[in-house]
């Protein structure tokens, strides 16, 4: 069995995200990127899988060589190799992101795609189902649990009235969400022992994708208006009459 | 002029409000592109659904009603919305961003080779077609402009008012489809059952955070808030992961449930980030914390340093005095 995890680095989420002073673009200044929190849910996932049903586990990213750092990072905690696509992560939409893995899966052929639901920079939520598409495999998104049997996984998820539960014949893609598990820390021996596992380059030509055009292009970035300083009150009935007097909710 | 479809949201025959959001996006959008717009609504016994549809102004609604789509799966009811723009001609399609928007339109992009925006909470002004949505946990809001001749979009409800009903009557129409069954079949929901409002359709939501130190003391202190302003209860990302008493879809923030209601309450919440991703656009908040450094006053209308376990029950019991 092969699972192959998208895994994608973020500017660290507790960062203070600030614009460049002409608006141009995120100021990346003085940021640290991190794996998207979804995407460790993901490989956790995938490896604790991969040790029930003896699979591999295939870490797939897009990037320069800067995103190494996380990838081996993916590598330490137990992905047995890795793919780079070597394309600027700054000059992509998730179309062209679900493009790109689509085509390393038809390589790959993995029984099971993951991802993390959505990736916390973009906040698209769209590249798993996407991919699943253009695959014509089935989903299970925001996934907190997974059992994988008899050639299906059985996915509970995560949506607006509570958990709904579905099988998904393999091959087939999940997608992540927080509760799915929690992501191990890699030691020290894995750190080291993830320096020799591989990282194989990829162009997009190897991949037969000439068609580069964003469908989605961010054509401007603003800060959202900030709300006016509120007031502290110091006592029950103080709250109380500014909300009925002020705020005339009550 | 273009065409516009709006994917009603429904659970079990009933229409979710959320649809309402869409609708209004939708008119938005028809004020510029100017051709009208059709719904499409997909499940079982949606007699319910297309009756509350009428008198927003549809031209037509468009009706899947079968067995097969009595539960949710993404391949089908995918095909079933694709079908549903062919047949209406539309260019644009819309549903509510929550887990069905968005586990379901991407698909639909993908087969009408579309680009996707996801989370739209308003559009560019101009006469050129861009949309507004969130990045990095709302700390950034992009315009984004779609470079298809189709668009998907998901329109967050908070940022949108309900549609109102304009009088007139739009055409019921059953839409040709028969998917493949897909991949995927329904075993079983575990749906949250509560007497309370929802917490996305709500005026008044209040929330508690960790503070609160437990799922016992979570619900002592929040039923009865919740019961003197007749308000939906929601939670932070730390309660519902530490609690088990607290349910997951309880959750506000970045990656949860994202609401505006007219009043927002957060109890011994510290506010970080990620839970004002889900909250910040709430028309007046009040935060209640003995930290009075919590990083939750900065977005606080209002804000009461004090012990929740002392301040809260006191409010409670004022407010359920005033009101009755």
């Amino acid at each position: 069995m092969k699972i192959l995890v998208a895994f994608k680095r973020v500017i660290d989420p507790d960062a203070r995200i600030k614009l460049k002073a002409d608006k141009s673009a995120i100021d990346t200044g003085s940021v640290e990127y991190k794996a998207n929190p979804f995407c460790e849910n993901a490989l956790e996932e995938a490896i604790q899988i991969a040790s029930d049903h003896d699979a591999e586990v295939v870490i797939v990213t897009i990037g320069n060589e800067d995103t190494e750092q996380q990838v081996r990072a993916g590598l330490a905690m137990g992905a047995a190799r890795a793919i780079r696509v070597d394309v600027d992560d700054s000059k992509l939409d998730s179309d062209l992101a679900a493009r790109i893995i689509a085509a390393v899966a038809k390589k790959e052929s993995p029984d099971i795609l993951f991802f993390g639901k959505q990736a916390i920079d973009g906040d698209n939520n769209q590249v798993g189902q996407l991919v699943a598409e253009y695959l014509g495999y089935p989903q299970a998104c925001f996934a907190s649990k997974v059992e994988v049997k008899d050639g299906e996984a059985i996915v509970t998820r995560e949506v607006d009235g509570g958990l709904e539960t579905i099988a998904v014949k393999l091959p087939c893609v999940i997608t992540a969400d927080l509760r799915l598990n929690t992501p191990r820390y890699a030691k020290l021996p894995d750190i080291m022992k993830a320096r020799k596992k591989a990282i194989d380059e990829l162009e997009l030509s190897d991949l037969g994708i000439s068609d580069t055009a964003l469908k989605v292009e961010v054509v401007a970035l603003e800060e959202p208006p900030k709300r006016k300083a509120g007031v502290k009150v110091d006592s029950v009935d103080a709250l109380i009459a500014k909300l009925k007097t002020e705020a005339r909710v009550l | 002029m273009a065409k516009i479809l709006v994917v009603a949201e429904q659970q079990a025959g009933q229409l979710k409000k959320a649809t309402l959001a869409a609708v209004t996006l939708a008119k938005q959008i028809n004020a510029k592109v100017g051709g009208g717009f059709d719904i499409v609504t997909i499940g079982k016994s949606l007699s319910g659904v297309t009756d509350a549809l009428q008198g927003y102004g549809a031209e037509a609604i468009l009706i899947a009603d079968a067995a097969a789509f009595e539960n949710y799966l993404a391949q089908p009811y995918a095909e079933a919305i694709a079908d549903a723009v062919a047949k209406s001609g539309a260019d644009f399609i819309i549903a509510p961003a929550g887990t069905f928007g968005k586990d379901v339109l991407p698909r639909v992009a993908a087969k009408l080779g579309a680009g996707m925006v996801a989370d739209c909470v308003g559009l560019a002004d101009g006469s050129a077609l861009g949309y507004k949505r969130p990045m990095y946990a709302g700390n950034i809001i992009a315009t984004v402009k779609v470079n298809t001749a189709k668009t998907v979009i998901t329109a967050r409800p908070a940022e949108f008012d309900s549609a109102e009903k304009t009088g007139g009557s739009s055409a019921v129409t059953a839409l040709q489809t028969s998917p493949a069954a897909g991949g995927a079949r329904f075993v079983e929901y575990q749906l949250t059952e509560s007497e309370r409002p929802e917490l996305t359709e709500a005026d008044i939501v209040v929330s508690g955070g960790r503070g609160l130190k437990d799922g016992d003391n979570f619900w002592k202190v929040m039923n009865p808030l919740a019961d003197a302003f007749g308000a939906a209860i929601g939670a932070t990302r730390a309660v519902v992961d530490s609690f088990p008493e607290v349910p997951n879809d309880m959750q506000v923030g970045q990656t949860g449930k994202v609401v505006a209601p007219k009043l927002y309450i957060a109890v011994a919440v510290s506010g970080a980030i990620q839970h004002l991703a889900g909250m910040k656009n709430s028309k007046t908040i009040v935060a209640i914390n003995k930290d009075g450094d919590a990083p939750i006053f900065q977005v606080a209308d209002y804000g009461l340093v004090a012990d929740a376990f002392k301040a809260v029950p006191e409010l409670a019991t004022k407010v359920k005095a005033a009101r009755s």
